[in-house]
């Protein structure tokens, strides 16, 4: 409880100054366990509203790094803050009030295999406390949006590993969250899917969601102009080669 | 706990699927119930019958005079009744005397030369002075002896209070090995949801919400767990109550359950349920508590 007040009083000083950045990354490590740092000195600042690709080899730490925006791990050292505040060592009965406000593309999906397509988009909705009759209508928009309307009611394991893919990206998106972070989103669709998700990611960018997408794809950044990028090798930010556009904004390489 | 929180709505019980009746846990409760009611029955039972004998002797004292002949014993009747505080004396009549010790020394063992002795029943007024009314007669037939019968059911009452006392225990034991069995429960609940948990935090719920659907599910298998074993422990002591009411009315003076005694054995399976609700909300929260 008095963490809690802590970290109000903390939110209360910060409030008054310009947010011009979602998230701030300062001097960040994280290791599992007591193994070596699986990623080391992050430095790097993610505007508000911004797009950026996270790229770099298998292993490079992309998912870790993803966890750490997504508020699934606390850094090992460093700080990082989120929407303005600093959450490093929040209490851990504010994360939720923030993890609401982003929205999260696993790459393993993490459907909840006994509920509908239905059920799983509509989580978010029911447990930030919207009714069934306020989630309705939204739910059902954005199954049609992702082409699945007319599979509501199946459940994942019905599903075909695009279609899951599909109703993980309408539960991350359908509270409009202020940041998505997606883990490969587009690994298991077609071309054309792949297009129009990225088309969703766009329109999302347009109306204020900042997005972070790891991928590979490589195609998929090519597709979206004026995205930046984050490479990771090894755990640490690389500079941005040659062939590759916009370096996130205050990105250093050590 | 109200039935709104038991039912939830229908998108709450989709999150965790698995009826009731299910798991073991149900089972469990219902074994416990069980036994914690007989054992609370033969407690309370235990209980009553020990108030009955304390009550019953708690004022009543016996004189004993070793030669109750030559006038002594209807001078005893006379010291007693005025002795201050006491109401009734009642003396045992000498044929009854000598049959009870012929039982002991055989058919005419009990010859005309030996005294036969006297023994008189006194009843005192509740806060009249006993050691006082003891020491008066005492001085007024010396040899004497002025013996409260509570003092002779002394043992028994205190082997009635261990049996109270070890009811209790045996209860609290059983309430506690019921909570343990639904902490393993809730854990066993939590590793076999622990995805739906992860998706769930990851998107924002909180320990509380989480720890609610834990909590309604542990509830719901609790409170038919309890239902089934009350049923079976009313069943129970219904027969085994029948049986042996005549003989316990005529025995204690009384029925060995009162009804506030059946009072406390119905809120036995609220209890139990409201523990076993309780006990989980702890367990997961304290889970939960280990994850980020």
């Amino acid at each position: 409880m008095a963490r809690r007040r802590a970290h109000a009083k903390s939110c209360r000083t910060r409030r008054g100054g310009p947010l011009s950045a979602i998230v701030e990354f300062d001097s960040v490590g994280l290791r599992y366990g007591t193994g070596a740092e699986v990623l080391r000195d992050l430095d790097f600042r993610l505007a508000k509203g911004g797009f950026y690709f996270l790229t770099g080899p298998s292993g490079a730490g992309k998912t870790s790094l993803l966890q750490l925006l997504y508020l699934a791990r606390r850094p090992t050292r460093g700080r990082i803050q989120l929407f303005g505040q600093d959450l490093t060592d929040a209490p851990r009965d504010v994360l939720p009030d923030y993890r609401r406000r982003i929205g999260v593309v696993f790459q393993d999906f993490r459907l909840i295999r006994h509920l509908s397509a239905f059920d799983n988009v509509a989580l978010p909705l029911r447990i930030s406390g919207k009714s069934d009759a306020e989630l309705e209508g939204p739910v059902r928009e954005m199954l049609a949006w992702v082409g699945l309307a007319d599979r509501a009611s199946a459940r994942p394991p019905t599903l075909s590993g695009g279609e899951q893919q599909r109703v993980a990206i309408a539960r991350a998106v359908i509270s409009q969250p202020e940041l998505l972070v997606a883990d490969e989103p587009t690994g298991n669709v077609d071309a054309e899917m792949a297009a129009r998700l990225l088309h969703l990611f766009t329109a999302l960018n347009r109306l204020g969601t900042t997005i972070v997408v790891a991928t590979h794809d490589v195609g998929l950044i090519a597709r979206t102009p004026g995205a930046q990028l984050i490479r990771l090798e090894k755990g640490s930010l690389t500079d941005p080669t040659g062939s590759l556009r916009n370096p996130p904004m205050g990105a250093q390489a050590r | 706990m109200n039935a709104a929180f038991l039912a939830g709505t229908e998108a709450e019980r989709r999150l965790l699927p698995g009826g009731t009746l299910r798991g073991p846990t149900p089972y469990v409760i219902a074994i416990m119930t069980f036994a914690m009611m007989i054992v609370a029955a033969a407690g309370l039972a235990l209980a009553n019958a020990a108030g009955v004998v304390a009550g019953a002797v708690e004022h009543r004292y016996v004189l004993q005079l070793p030669d109750g002949g030559g006038g002594k014993l209807e001078a005893a009747l006379r010291t007693s009744r005025s002795a201050p505080g006491v109401t009734n004396v009642e003396a045992v009549p000498e044929d009854e005397m000598r049959s009870t010790l012929e039982k002991w020394l055989g058919p005419g063992g009990l010859g005309n030369d030996l005294p036969v002795p006297a023994l008189l029943h006194l009843e005192l007024a509740p806060g009249a002075d006993a050691g006082r009314v003891g020491a008066m007669l005492s001085r007024a037939m010396p040899g004497s002896r002025f013996i409260a019968e509570q003092a002779t059911v002394q043992p028994l009452l205190g082997s009635l209070r261990a049996l109270r006392w070890l009811a209790v225990t045996l209860v609290l034991l059983m309430a506690a090995a019921t909570s343990a069995a639904v902490v393993l429960a809730a854990r066993g609940a939590l590793d076999t949801h622990r995805s739906t948990i992860e998706v769930m935090h990851g998107i924002g719920a909180t320990d509380q919400q989480v720890a609610l659907l834990f909590q309604r599910k542990i509830a719901l298998d609790a409170m038919v767990g309890a239902l089934i074993g009350g049923v079976l422990a009313a069943a129970a002591l219904l027969v085994i109550g029948g049986g042996g009411l005549a003989m316990a009315n005529e025995l204690a003076g009384g029925p060995p359950l009162r009804g506030s005694d059946f009072l406390l054995l119905a809120l036995l399976p609220v209890a139990a349920v409201a523990l076993a609700t309780l006990v989980a909300r702890f367990a997961v929260l304290g889970a939960l508590h280990k994850v980020v």
